[in-house]
């Protein structure tokens, strides 16, 4: 009889320590990893295919439901996108509200990672104090646009209405709320032994194999590559703010949960700012034909209304010709490339999705390692399912 | 004028239904699984804030053979519509299934080739939880109706429906 | 850099760009099919330009559009230079009848999951990829979702009347 020398294990779709439904072939020789193959597609929606068959408006709201950790990313960078191909200005307290929200997005993110990551490494009442704080964030989130999570709150053009009369009040209590559990977090774990021995040396990656797997976001910073959407090429009127790119060293688990945390730190710095010098002025752009006109015209200004009937019934014809716009999500470079036809409706909505091209560096990170350290790895990955398979 | 008088104070009278149903109700073990957006409001429900753990619920089983409630909670794609099924099938009797959500229910905004138009295709579903997401609240309506519906339920039905399901 | 770009892929392989567009102020070149890998590995070994990183690659159908002309698929190449912060793009018009193009996994372990999804979603082929199977969708899938001619779903028949009739196809 042959000596079987390897051990094949299937992880997923149903586990509760891949996120959703990832399912890794792991091949184990002893405790020893020899291959890992990650087999995604269990959350296939056909996102792609449905935004290409609707209105430019309409497609926004497929955007929230892809990463559903930070629906307003999405949206901003949908819209930032579509703003580019229309050649749309939006004013400027429009950016500034916008950076606050897509900052809150990422502290939002990133306690949701900070708790499943710690649960799965047997931390488990790290999920019970992120999510005390997520709900001030989700907050905020509700009196925007109503929703808890799917807001869709940020449009072409401009933003769904007036930012709500007690913004400045909610984001302020979030922010506290958000200082205060970060100290709660750091003495939970940046100084638990348990912790550090599972998380030190483990998944390492370095800069060069980080930039040839395409990696971007934190599984790129993580390895010491200086790199940030908000500083190379600045939107939405980053190059106001004041802040720092955090970065790791030795591009382990342990240096990606040192850089998330730091980057909620410098996510509540833009956002105080954003806060202190918000500019006065309309919340939307007035491009007629292209973007909505404000609701109160619309009751009381005859072109207003049809304008307003003619973008809703039958959306704003795009150029011919394709454009890419990439924002740093809290998962990474997360860019949508839109292609317009010279009709209604997009040819071509690509999502860059970051957690996807992430995740195919997963059997770098843990071949030749300790199988318990898979589920270290696919955690400091930091993926969304919806946003792998779309 | 009955036996009731006769019967000592520990003691209780009830009908075997009511047993059952009772420590069906009381005992709910949820599979813990998520599929999509819904399974974040689905955490929250179960984090501190909404604390699904003042009705006995907060154990979620991470294996089917232990649990007796499957939350779908997020759209099901072709392509994980077999697993589910499997699942489903591994839990033991008696089960129940709530939908959560739009896509769970009927496809939700997805009306594409790739989502099943709803998890009832395949299983049978008892509550339909609207929203997209629904909130933890929603859900937790859910939950209460589901409640009520197995305090109505009688064994002989539950013989013949379980052969039905099964066979 | 902008200009640095166009000078260097022009004077190295000036007959394989067939054009040059900056729609939006975005740089992009059309190239030759077989010109491909070599473009890229000459980026990629640029010690000046620092062209390392492979952003995406995707693809567009143009099935019954004026551009179908030029070929009906047209893949995209996203690379990026971080240490100039500067995003160009490389377009490839493949024709419609099989589809298939050099592939970069060699030269980028990164593209191999976005070459699975590019032939998993449009049926382009990628020569030399080592493991170039469906990703996405369902093994058992037939056809290409996101072709054009892909219907976005079917109406499934619900009624006694009707059961016998065809589905109603949604575009
Ligand atoms: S119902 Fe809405 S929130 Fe729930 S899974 Fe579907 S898209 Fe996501």
């Amino acid at each position: 009889m042959p000596e079987q020398k390897t051990v094949t294990l299937n992880m997923g779709p149903q586990h509760p320590s891949t996120h959703g439904v990832l399912r890794v072939v792991v091949e184990l020789d002893g405790e020893r990893v020899v291959k890992a193959t990650p087999v995604v597609g269990y959350l296939h929606t056909g996102i792609e295919k449905t935004m290409e068959s609707k209105l430019y408006y309409q497609a926004l709201v497929c955007t929230d439901r892809m990463d559903y950790l930070a629906p307003m990313s999405n949206n901003l960078g949908y819209c930032l996108a579509v703003e580019k191909l229309m050649d749309i200005e939006v004013p400027e307290k429009v950016q500034w509200a916008r950076v606050c929200l897509a900052e809150l997005t990422r502290i939002k993110s990133h306690l949701v990672w900070l708790g499943t990551h710690s649960i799965d490494l047997g931390a488990m009442s790290m999920l019970l104090y992120t999510f005390r704080d997520r709900e001030s964030i989700i907050d905020v989130y509700e009196a925007c646009g109503g929703q808890r999570m799917m807001t869709s709150y940020i449009r072409i053009g401009g933003l769904a209405h007036e930012l709500p009369v007690d913004f400045d009040k909610k984001v302020r209590r979030a922010v506290k709320q958000v200082n205060e559990g970060l100290a709660d977090y750091e003495n939970l774990l940046t100084n638990n032994e348990i912790f550090i021995n599972r998380t030190r040396n483990v998944a390492v990656i370095s800069a060069e194999d980080a930039i040839a797997w395409s990696l971007s976001g934190p599984m790129l910073r993580g390895s010491g590559v200086k790199h940030d959407l908000r500083k190379a090429n600045p939107y939405s009127g980053y190059e106001n703010f004041d802040f720092e790119i955090a970065y790791g060293e030795k591009g382990d688990a342990y240096d990606r949960y040192l850089l998330r945390l730091k980057e909620i730190r410098q996510s509540l710095r833009i956002i105080n700012q954003a806060l202190d010098g918000m500019p006065e002025g309309p919340y939307r752009a007035r491009v007629p034909g292209v973007v909505l006109p404000p609701k109160e015209d619309v009751l009381y200004k005859m072109e207003s209304m049809i304008f307003h009937f003619k973008i809703i019934t039958e959306g704003f014809k795009a150029p011919v010709g394709s454009i890419y716009q990439a924002i740093e999500s809290p998962k990474g470079e997360l860019g949508f490339l839109i292609t317009g036809d010279g009709s209604n409706r997009p040819r071509r909505v690509r999502v860059r999705p970051p957690s996807f091209i992430n995740l195919a560096s997963l059997p770098r990170l843990v071949e030749g390692g300790m199988f318990s350290d898979v589920v270290c790895a696919i955690g400091s990955i930091d993926i969304v399912l919806g946003e792998v398979d779309r | 004028m009955g036996i009731e008088e006769k019967i000592p104070d520990s003691i209780i009278l009830t009908t075997l239904d009511k047993m059952v149903n009772w420590s069906h109700r009381r005992s709910m073990w949820p599979l813990g699984f998520g599929l999509a957006c819904c399974a974040i409001e689905m955490m929250s429900t179960f984090a501190p804030h909404f604390d699904l753990a003042r009705y006995g619920m907060e154990v979620m089983r991470p294996s089917p053979r232990q649990a007796d409630l499957m939350i779908v909670a997020g759209r099901v794609s072709m392509k994980m519509a077999p697993v589910i099924k499997t699942l489903y099938e591994q839990m033991p009797n008696p089960k129940w299934v709530i939908a959560m959500g739009a896509c769970a229910s009927c496809g939700g905004v997805f009306n594409n080739y790739a989502v099943l138009q709803g998890v009832d295709r395949i299983i049978p579903v008892d509550i339909y939880v609207p929203g997209c997401p629904p909130r933890p609240e929603q859900l937790m309506d859910g939950i209460l109706k589901l409640y009520e519906k197995v305090d109505k339920e009688s064994l002989k039905d539950k013989r013949e429906d379980w052969g039905r399901r099964v066979g | 850099m902008e200009e640095q770009v166009r000078g260097f892929i022009k004077d190295r392989f000036g007959e394989a760009v067939i054009r040059e567009d900056d729609f939006r102020g975005e740089q992009s070149f059309y190239i030759k099919q077989e010109a491909l890998v070599e473009i890229c590995q000459a980026f990629l070994e640029d010690n000046e330009l620092q062209v390392t990183f492979l952003s995406d690659i995707t693809a567009v159908d143009w099935l019954g559009h004026e551009r179908e002309n030029e070929g009906r698929f047209e893949l995209i190449y996203n690379l990026y230079s971080l240490t100039h912060a500067h995003r160009f793009f490389l377009k490839v018009h493949l024709p419609s009848e099989a589809p298939r193009i050099a592939s970069l996994c060699d030269l980028w372990p990164g593209a191999n999951w976005m070459e699975r999804e590019v032939f998993d979603l449009f049926g382009v082929e990628f020569v030399g990829h080592p493991d170039l199977t469906r990703i996405l969708t369902p093994d058992d899938l037939e056809g290409h979702p996101l072709r054009k001619d892909f219907p976005l779903t079917y109406e499934q028949p619900q009624f006694s009347w009707n059961k016998d009739e065809p589905p109603e196809v949604i575009r």
